[in-house]
């Protein structure tokens, strides 16, 4: 089976822009394994943020999935276009990934 | 940006955030770095169940106990004074963590404590349901935020220990979300980077377990011990694909249900393994290496499921039976499509933990003067393989000692930071580039299968060696200077960096791997099978004018030995 992810790129200042990946995947794989296998086989430089995989316990891998806040994790790939954007009330750092960090633990 | 600090902390797991608990309250200014986010980056945040802990509060117990089966599941090579440090302190630290209210569940008025694996009675705690890393970690958070002096950095990836006439002086850093380069002056830095786990292909590791902190303390100058020792966690998720669950959720299960282990001919197999360890009374006592094995052993004989590994089953455990042990988590089951009274599922063994490490005295302190480690990242409390719950306790009791000594060192002496000794890598940082090289994110990839195929659970001298090639090839194909994107927030500058470490941790575990000709524990050799009494020695690792060096020492078994 095949998704498509239509991916939100760049830093903050830029004008919108988004990329479309295409993934083979497997029925239950999901939406941050499918954001892996980009990086893996078509480009690196895709950054989004996870640290636990599987585990459901880290809670950094949030963003928008077709409009609502999920976690890429435990939402699964599917058949046809999803759409992938960053936080929208938070500050963003680039591509998905958004300022999360709680203030007393930034720099 | 430079930081100056008494106590640098790197890792914010549950060793990470001890560590800067004592330090503080010994009266040291802490700066607890991470590079994910304190609390949520490691392993700590994703155990699922046991702890153990001599408490005797489920049948009397008394640690020398629990030390004894340590000693014995070490097969010979454990540290006893790390063992017996362990043993003796996890008590008090359970019961810390009791009275700032982790909620560790609770039976009969008494803390519940559950059999499990290797140990000769009920022992662990544990807290309902499959939630024991979380609470861990709130908890520690909370404490963590609670006391002053405490500045907690995440984000924040230590790249370098700095290092100035021979002593550690603070550490360089990549802070990831900016892209700045920082310098830590420190008068002493405690290791808590966790696990390696993440070198191997299928594993319970977060992102953030490359095995940062061996790559850092070989740097540094210090010693590596019994890195040959990886543990394979028997009965790992494969399939169906499971998502928002731990892979290694399948043991509470088993320990409270009781689950079959079944090969593709619909068979349990254990007996037919557990018959050979003297250890083992033939119920679900199998230790780790030993399930590990006894997987293999049926997948390579063509009996195993159809993802390759063997069918995990509670079929005869009635549904309201798993619904009360279990309650919410069998909603999250049916979510994957998974009813357990109906159907196995596959599992197979994955890289779980590690026994080696970094190697450190009774005041886990590295050979590297005001350089200390503690937690995963520590190595020798568990020897040649680890029971099951040791992990968290470790994590507590070296937390505690090191951050604790890690402060009297630096309240003891003066700053001996000096930009001198973070130049070599700030110059590193900079010079990363945007040029023609290997997609990282596909080599970490090609990594992970060279160790899984050729360093796992059972290897013979050709893969290692095998192994050794290859590594130096990917080594010399990334080049030594980084590879980067676009700063800030670049994921291809963060894959090199991590490879440069992962590639270093890996020729240290294939190098120790190809020199120990026996099988022991956690390190099966299938050209030397059986145990070698002349082999009861630790191989320590040493990082020597670039080169990987390897050295024997007897184990130390007098737990007094100073
Ligand atoms: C899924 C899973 C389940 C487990 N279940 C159990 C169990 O039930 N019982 C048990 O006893 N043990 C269990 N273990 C093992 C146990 O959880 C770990 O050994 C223990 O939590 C390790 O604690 P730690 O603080 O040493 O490391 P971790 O908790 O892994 O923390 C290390 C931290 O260091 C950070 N870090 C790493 N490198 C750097 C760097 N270069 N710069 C800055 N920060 C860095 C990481 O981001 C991370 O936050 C489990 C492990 C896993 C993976
Ligand atoms: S990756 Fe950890 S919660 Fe999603």
């Amino acid at each position: 089976m095949k998704a498509t992810l239509i991916v939100h790129r760049g830093v903050p200042g830029e004008p919108e822009r988004t990329e479309q990946f295409e993934v083979a995947f497997e029925p239950g794989q999901s939406v941050l394994d499918g954001l892996r296998i980009v990086r893996r086989d078509i480009d690196p430089t895709l950054a989004f943020r996870f640290a636990c995989i599987n585990a459901n316990a880290c809670k950094e891998c949030m963003m928008l999935i077709d409009g609502k806040v999920e976690y890429a994790c435990t939402s699964r790939l599917k058949e046809g276009l999803t759409v992938l954007a960053p936080l929208p009330k938070k500050a963003l750092v680039r591509d998905l990934v958004t300022e999360i960090v709680p203030p007393d633990e930034r720099l | 940006m430079h930081l100056e600090t008494e106590v640098l902390v790197i890792g914010g797991g549950g060793a990470g955030m001890y560590a800067a608990l004592e330090a503080a309250r010994t009266g040291a200014s802490v700066v607890l770095a991470d590079r994910s986010i304190v609390g949520r980056g490691g392993a700590t945040v994703m155990a699922q169940m046991t702890v153990a802990a001599a408490l005797g509060e489920q049948v009397p117990d008394h640690w020398e106990y629990h030390l004894a089966d340590t000693l014995a599941a070490g097969r010979g090579l454990c540290d006893a004074r790390l063992a017996a440090m362990l043993c003796e302190e996890g008590p008090h630290r359970i019961r810390e963590m009791d009275s700032w209210k982790v909620g560790w569940a609770r039976e009969d008025g008494h803390i519940k404590q559950a059999q499990a694996p290797g140990h000769d009675r009920p022992r662990c705690v544990y807290v309902d349901f499959l939630s024991t890393g979380p609470a861990v970690s709130r908890t520690l958070r909370g404490r963590v935020n609670a006391v002053g002096g405490i500045r907690r950095i995440s984000e924040l990836a230590i790249v370098d220990i700095a290092v100035r006439d021979g002593e550690a002086c603070g550490a360089t850093a990549l802070h990831l979300s900016t892209g700045q380069i920082v310098t830590i002056g420190a008068k002493a830095v405690v290791i808590a980077t966790g696990g390696l786990t993440r070198l191997y292909r299928r594993n319970s590791a977060s992102a953030n377990m490359g095995g940062d902190g061996y790559a850092l303390a070989l740097r540094a100058g210090a010693e590596l011990i019994d890195m040959e020792f990886v543990q394979f966690f028997p009965i790992g998720h494969l399939a169906p694909r499971l998502v928002g669950m731990d892979p290694i959720m399948w043991d509470p299960f088993r320990y409270k249900l009781g689950g079959k282990l079944l090969n593709a001919e619909m068979r349990e197999f254990e007996t037919d393994y557990a018959a050979r360890d003297t250890r083992s009374d033939g119920r679900y006592v199998l230790t780790r290496d030993l399930a590990t094995y006894a997987i293999f052993k049926e997948v390579e004989a063509g009996r195993g499921s159809p993802a390759g590994g063997a069918y995990l089953s509670f079929q005869h455990v009635p549904e309201a039976e798993i619904r009360r042990a279990f309650g919410p988590v069998v909603d999250r089951l049916a979510a994957n499509g998974i009813n357990l009274a109906a159907q196995p599922v596959e599992v197979a063994p994955i890289a779980h933990y590690h026994m080696g490490g970094v190697r450190v005295d009774e005041r886990m302190c590295t050979r590297v003067p005001g350089l200390f480690a503690c937690g995963e990242a520590l190595g020798g409390a568990n020897g040649a393989n680890r029971l099951s719950g040791n992990a968290i306790t470790e994590a507590f009791v070296f937390g505690a000692r090191a951050g604790q000594n890690a402060a009297e060192h630096a309240l003891a002496r003066s700053n001996g930071y000096s930009a001198d000794a973070t130049r070599c890598t700030v110059d590193l940082l900079r010079s990363a580039s945007r040029r023609d090289g290997p997609n990282t994110a596909a080599t970490i990839a090609t990594l992970q299968a060279l160790m899984s195929d050729k360093v796992g659970p059972f290897r013979t001298g050709r893969t290692l060696q095998a192994a050794e090639t290859a590594l130096m090839e990917i080594t010399s194909e990334i080049g030594d200077r980084p590879l980067a994107a676009e700063s800030p927030c670049d994921p291809v500058l963060v894959d090199w960096l991590d490879l440069r470490n992962m590639l270093l941790v890996a020729r240290s575990v294939t190098a120790a791997a190809l020199a120990r000709t026996e099988s022991r524990g956690a390190h099966q050799r299938e050209d030397h099978p059986g145990l070698d009494a002349a082999w009861e020695i630790n191989q320590i690792v040493s990082l020597e004018s670039g080169r990987l060096r390897l050295r024997r020492q007897a184990p130390t078994i007098d737990r007094n030995a100073a």
